[in-house]
């Protein structure tokens, strides 16, 4: 059924939402993170189970993109009565339709507790994870089945394109999304609206918009659970976008690493085509457009837009200087616009309820709201939106819920492998493009990563540099070889083998590497290093003139130890020491062998008297 | 025609000349390791950085004056300080994996390197990319490209085997930067040639054997190659 008008879709709208409102349903998370804890059992089971009691045909089953707290999966919320489950099995589902499905009784112990007050929560909007954020983006990912259109249309999806084909030139587009302030949600913030413009100034018959969905960041997964948790959005955002600036032709870079997101995508298209947002004519206009998805072969660098358009061209993945810039030449030489995935999906709610609500969100330079991924050594995890201009504080310990006990969070690494190490006092910085630049972070694609007192920072420095070394395509020689010689440095201090100097070559390397390197790869590569040199100095002193790891990480630094008064002799750590270094008798306290310790830790964690210690 | 300033001295040149093209045109010697006539701008390494922009009117930026093009009004200076610090930098990083280098090693002595504090790799190649560039776009033949990323990166041809569209020009000697001498192939190594025996390397080919011998000095001459037997496609001169 191809829908011409705005009329028809309003209609539509109201039939969907009828039956949407009115039938009980289940949502089970589909997201990644949930799959992984085996939320597709509990899927089957629920299926199962409402075959056998003949439910299925008065209440609704759904497998929705991520809810958000992946560290408490498989999510299963159920309408209305918004009873939210968490840590849900297979075996719980029999329970759940007995009590809470026929009787409308909550199962207290899968009910989810505050944190603070340790009291049982009902409803999602309790918790102080979701309390504190503000989802406009996500508020339909959990919520809606995402390979079924009807779904997103049930809730104005397509309307806002209905109502710019119908009633705005693409320059009146252009002006909407430049008063909003939306910037780019990929990491360097510039604004979209200053993007589609020159695009559409930009000469050339056929153009290209680009969603870049390669999204590399070890612990990020915002893009991902957008477009596995609601696809039609970032869809509609390049649809508009396309008509903004006059493109014909859109493509969506994804990972060929996120199979599930290619294949929500794929389906996708194709209903979009069916109901004709997509193809000749869209909504009776002139205005044609159509996406094809393509897969990255895994580079991180395919991320740097330069990169990514070699990529699209079937050429190995290596930037190029700009400018030109991809709105003169893209993708076969033709005027591109490549947009985050995040900031499309941004488009049609700045469409659908004005540029001036979403410029009311956020601060003076950063509008409307961010995703991050929440990870690391912190009590929530999982994916929150918050609004711009939040401080870390408020994000890590509220929505977080602070630390695990008896531990202490000491810096959050912010931005993904190009952003930076912000240490605890800097906390109450407000989380804005701005704000994150001058600290020496960045926003990035929106990865964060909480480390707490038993992280060391030249450890984590050299993880990232590590990484970033393989990462490099190696066309040019600061990143190529800056980066592997950075790496180079930070072993050997992580070693305790560097002097004095060599920190102070680690650090002038840094500033040439970030000065000369061709792309934002490079130029962004040297951040973790300088800022880990500029809050956490006295760690890297520590390792250089003491020859210690105060967090007790660095392996060559450390030993461990077997405190003779507190060892009870009960032989526990005797047994899954894997390189036989402890020996002792029963009642006697036993001894690690230095020259055969692997230093795993393994024997820590086995010992019940806390008689093994790093020293 | 475009109007820039190069180190403050006001030029004109057509449009689409790369800045390095505009500031050679003034006789500003800017070094480069990776470009060469003929041949399309790569921007590998990076040592042609320029600053670019005006300290009074906003932050200025280091550009790669190879593959940067000429706008109008531009101001450009190639030798302030911090251009020479990014360039000694770049010379250490350079000397450190390819000391044996004389090109290299007078650069280093024309920025003043004196040391190098890395630990020295000697790997005989910058990854400079003339020599696919060269094969590419003057040879007609890619023979030879880059294999891997990072610092795993090298030049080889297709799976490291021997190439069947290499002509053994030698156009690839001929451009590189960092071996000064013509290759002798395995039979003469010298401290440059290494007696490798790379995919490409003229005697590599067991069907070249003996069809080609060391005149002395640098070149290499090519006996009649018909008493060579059997050879590839396209052919040696």
């Amino acid at each position: 059924m191809k829908i011409r008008t705005l009329e028809q879709l309003l209609v539509l709208e109201r039939e969907l939402r009828a039956v949407h409102d009115h039938k009980p349903c289940v949502r089970v998370c589909g997201g990644t993170g949930c799959r992984a804890r085996g939320s597709e059992d509990v899927l089957a089971r629920f299926q199962e189970l409402l075959e056998q009691k003949g439910l299925r045909g008065s209440i609704e089953l759904k497998f929705t993109g991520c809810h958000g707290l992946c560290e408490r999966g498989p999510l299963v919320s159920i309408a209305p009565s918004e009873v939210f489950y968490q840590s849900v099995e297979a075996d719980d589902v029999a329970a759940i339709v007995g009590e809470t499905l026929e009787h409308d009784r909550v199962i207290e112990r899968l009910l989810a507790s505050d944190p603070v007050t340790g009291a049982r929560v009902r409803r999602e909007q309790e918790l102080p994870f979701y309390r504190r954020q503000h989802r406009i983006v996500l508020r339909l990912n959990g919520v809606i089945d995402p390979l079924d259109i009807r779904e997103y249309l049930a809730f104005g999806g397509y309307q806002a394109l209905a109502k710019t084909l119908e009633r705005s030139t693409p320059e009146e587009v252009i002006e909407i999304i430049e008063r909003s302030g939306l910037r780019g949600r990929g990491g360097a913030g510039f604004p979209t609206g200053k993007k589609w413009r020159l695009a559409r100034a930009a000469k050339g018959t056929i153009k290209y918009v680009i969603c870049n969905g390669d999204e590399g960041d070890p612990g990020a997964f915002m893009d991902r659970s957008l477009l596995e948790g609601n696809p039609h959005s970032v869809l509609e955002g390049m649809i508009i976008g396309a008509y903004a600036v006059g493109a014909t032709r859109g493509i969506i870079y994804v990972r060929e690493e996120y199979p599930l997101a290619v294949r929500t995508l794929r389906v996708a298209l194709e209903q979009a085509r069916e109901y004709g947002f997509l193809g000749e004519t869209i909504f009776g206009s002139p205005f044609s457009f159509d996406i094809e998805i393509v897969r990255g072969a895994g580079a991180f660098v395919a991320g740097e837009e330069t990169a990514l358009i070699a990529a699209v061209e079937g050429r190995v993945s290596e930037p190029r200087q700009r400018p030109p810039y991809p709105v003169e030449r893209g993708v076969w030489g033709c005027p591109t616009v490549i947009n985050n995935v995040e900031t499309w999906a941004n488009v049609p709610l700045i469409i659908e309820h004005g540029p001036d609500w979403f410029a009311s969100l956020g601060t003076a330079t950063s509008k409307g709201t961010k995703i991050f991924s929440l990870v690391g050594k912190i009590r929530n995890t999982g994916l929150v939106e918050i609004p711009m201009g939040m401080t870390v504080r408020e994000l890590v310990e509220e929505i977080g819920g602070g630390p695990p006990p008896s531990r202490e969070i000491k810096a959050v690494q912010i931005g993904g492998p190009s952003g930076g190490c912000l240490p605890k006092d800097l906390f109450d910085l407000p989380i804005d493009y701005e704000s994150l630049g001058e600290a020496g972070a960045m926003m990035g694609s929106g990865g964060l990563i909480v480390m707490d007192d038993r992280t060391c920072m030249v450890d984590v420095a050299r993880y990232f540099m590590d990484f970033l070394r393989d990462e490099s395509c190696g066309k040019c020689l600061p990143c190529r070889e800056g980066t592997n010689r950075m790496y180079e440095l930070l072993t050997r201090i992580c070693e305790g083998r560097a002097t004095e100097s060599d920190l102070d070559l680690l650090e002038e390397l840094a500033q040439v590497v970030k000065e000369t390197s061709l792309c934002g790869l490079g130029q962004t590569a040297s951040n973790p290093v300088l800022t880990t040199l500029r809050y956490f100095r006295s760690e890297y002193e520590a390792h250089v003139r003491e020859h210690r790891c105060p967090a007790r990480v660095c392996k060559a630094l450390i030993r461990y130890v077997i405190m003779a008064d507190r060892c009870t002799g009960c032989l526990a750590c005797l047994s899954p020491c894997p390189s036989q270094a402890i020996t002792g008798q029963l009642k006697q306290p036993h001894v690690i062998d230095q020259n055969r310790c692997l230093k795993c830790g393994l024997c820590l964690e086995v010992c019940q008297f806390g008689a093994v210690e790093v020293v | 025609m475009t109007r820039l300033f190069i180190n403050g001295i006001e030029t004109e040149v057509p449009e689409g000349t790369s800045v390095l093209e505009a500031a050679q045109s003034l006789g500003a010697e800017i070094p480069t390791l990776c470009s060469y006539p003929g041949l399309s701008a790569y921007g590998a390494c990076r040592l042609c950085v320029v600053e670019v922009g005006d300290p009074r009117s906003g932050p200025t930026k280091l550009v790669s004056a190879c593959t940067y093009p000429v706008q109008e009004g531009l101001r450009v200076r190639t030798h302030s300080p911090r251009v020479e610090r990014a360039r000694k930098m770049l010379i250490e990083l350079l000397l450190s994996i390819c000391p044996s280098s004389k090109r290299i090693q007078d650069l280093a002595a024309e920025y003043q390197v004196e040391r190098v504090r890395f630990p020295v790799r000697d790997e005989r190649c910058i990854l400079c990319g003339l020599c696919v560039r060269m094969c590419a776009e003057q040879m007609m033949a890619r023979a030879i490209g880059f294999a891997h990323r990072g610092y795993r990166r090298k030049v080889t041809t297709p799976f490291d085997l021997r190439s069947e569209v290499c002509r053994l020009c030698g156009g690839c000697l001929y451009v590189c930067p960092v071996c000064e001498l013509r290759c002798q192939g395995p039979e003469a190594p010298d401290p440059i040639c290494g007696s490798c025996q790379a995919p490409t390397c003229l005697s590599a080919r067991e069907d070249l054997s003996g069809a080609w011998e060391v005149t002395g000095g640098d070149s290499v001459r090519i006996k009649a190659p018909r008493e060579a037997g059997k050879r590839s496609a396209g052919g040696v001169p």
